[in-house]
């Protein structure tokens, strides 16, 4: 259902951060955060893939957590801060995951690529995988039908201690 | 969506005065928000209960822990006293769903998660658990993933956790409170047998909120294995899984525990099989006898034969790993 698709029922307030932006909002319960995201704030990033939580295209962060925005309804966000894909470079630097998507051509035609990104910082902040071994287990929520699985987790292993250097250095959470 | 309306009750007793049989309440969202895509639930209205503050795990009196219901799947996976003291639960949680999925699901959503029939998903079919008397295609349809254990004429789902086997194998108690009061369910008698009333999963009344869940003292800290056997190497349902426990003292069984997941309608376990382990060395024949004892009265339907040899050799797997000792096999959690 189409977040601005005329329906009976009740607009509910929402107020949330998305890229460090305060927003203000009116949302129908049954609009989900992707979309919110995709059809009433243009951040259009963030990809539709199979709309059941089962394709990872859709994951953005939520208080620093990953998440499917096709599962969550927007109007139990109330409060959340949300990172999506265009939230994750500053200015013109490119966020080190990004940078090492270019370097290792860590994609084909490139619609899971947002959520891969979003998914692969989330593991970074979770700190739990030292290994490929577990970098590719903790990434099996993000599908690629071009088959680029290689090359992706090459990019996150490669970025994962450039992120943790980054982290150190501004003396922020363990990533 | 069919659309509904949205409540946030700011207690336990207001969530419970709002539910009934038109309701539903709603924390992760991961297969409730599925489901009412699909149009097979269609709520007039949603409880959204994650405001209750349900969130913490504790201690209990006798040794064991309480978890709060809105702890998420991710949070109790990884919680120190879970790796340490219940390892079991740990490996059982890592083994379901993907990392985005484990940071929305809730610990009381797991419990009530519906089944993967592809016939309940699809509203163009009967399906008797979706309403009830219509008829079940699994039975002479596309049935490779279905019961081979506990099954009815009416229906032949499984449950689909894999938290819920570890928590079957822990003996885990559910805390769940209504408009009539709080009660405590002993984990083997939540989850329901699907008999001539599939479209009931579990004991719940409809105005029932689970609150918590109490894990009894720790236990198999050591000895435990969540094996899970699946179509691909992560993120998918199992075929079949096994939750197995024990105690060892000189090469000697002091307590065991078996649960198996993918094969019936809730996890599968018989106090009597984990009997006969009890006093044993763990062997190999010993292992195989538990294993032909537990599948006892499998009937596989046309599709799933191969569930019965699959589950033998993953029980005697799954013991033999157990009994080797998670340091020894070198398991991570």
């Amino acid at each position: 259902m189409s977040a601005n698709s005329p329906q009976s029922g009740e607009a509910h307030p929402l107020r949330l951060t998305i890229n460090g932006q305060a927003r203000s909002l009116q949302v129908y319960p049954w609009t989900t955060l992707l979309d919110l995201l995709r059809e009433q704030l243009d951040l259009i990033g963030t990809k539709k893939g199979c709309d059941h939580g089962q394709c990872g295209a859709c994951t953005v962060l939520r208080d620093g957590k990953r998440v499917n925005a096709c599962l969550t309804l927007a109007v139990m966000c109330d409060g959340a801060d949300l990172v999506t894909i265009e939230g994750l470079a500053e200015g013109d630097e490119l966020h080190p995951l990004q940078r090492a998507f270019i370097t290792h051509d860590a994609f084909q035609c490139g619609y899971c690529t947002p959520g891969q990104i979003c998914s692969a910082v989330g593991l970074a902040e979770e700190g739990r995988a030292c290994t490929r071994e577990a970098i590719r287990e903790q990434m099996s929520g993000n599908l690629c039908r071009c088959g680029a699985y290689s090359n992706i987790i090459a990019a996150v292993e490669e970025a994962l201690p450039l992120m943790r250097a980054k982290a150190n250095l501004q003396g922020g959470p363990r990533a | 969506m069919t659309p509904f309306s949205y409540h946030k009750p700011a207690s336990v007793g207001e969530a419970v005065g709002l539910a009934d049989v038109s309701s539903r309440f709603i924390a992760g969202g991961t297969n409730l928000v599925d489901l009412m895509k699909e149009n097979v639930v269609r709520p007039e209205r949603l409880i959204d209960i994650t405001g209750l503050g349900l969130n913490g795990i504790q201690a209990t009196a006798n040794g064991g822990v309480l978890i709060g219901a809105l702890v998420s799947n991710a949070e109790l996976a990884w919680a120190s006293v879970i790796e340490q003291h219940y390892p079991l639960l740990a490996e059982a949680i890592l083994a379901g769903a993907s990392p985005q999925l484990r940071n929305m699901a809730s610990t009381g959503g797991n419990l009530l998660q519906r089944t993967r029939c592809y016939y309940f998903y699809d509203t163009g079919t009967p399906c008797n658990k979706r309403e009830p008397g219509s008829g079940c295609p699994a039975r002479t349809g596309l049935n490779r993933i279905h019961a081979i254990l506990g099954a009815s004429d009416a229906c032949v789902a499984t449950h689909p956790s894999d938290m819920c086997v570890a928590l079957a194998a822990l003996e885990a108690v559910v805390h769940v409170q209504g408009r009539a009061g709080k009660r405590q369910i002993p984990f083997a008698d939540f989850h329901r047998l699907p008999g001539d009333a599939p479209e009931r999963d579990n004991q719940l009344a409809a105005d029932e909120l689970i609150t918590a869940l109490e894990l009894p003292p720790p236990t198999f800290e050591d000895h435990y294995r969540y094996l899970k056997i699946r179509d691909r190497a992560s993120y998918a349902f199992a075929l079949v899984s096994v939750a197995a426990g024990l105690n060892l003292n000189g090469g000697v069984i002091q307590d065991a525990r078996l649960a198996l997941g993918g094969v019936a309608h809730k996890p599968w376990r018989d106090p009597a099989v984990e009997r006969t382990l009890i006093g044993q060395a763990p062997t190999q024949a010993l292992f195989t006898q538990a294993a032909d004892a537990l599948l006892q009265g499998a009937e596989p339907l046309a599709h799933n034969g191969f569930k019965v040899p699959l589950a033998q050799r993953a029980i005697v797997r799954a013991l033999s790993d157990a009994a080797l000792g998670a340091k020894a096999r070198g398991a991570t959690s």
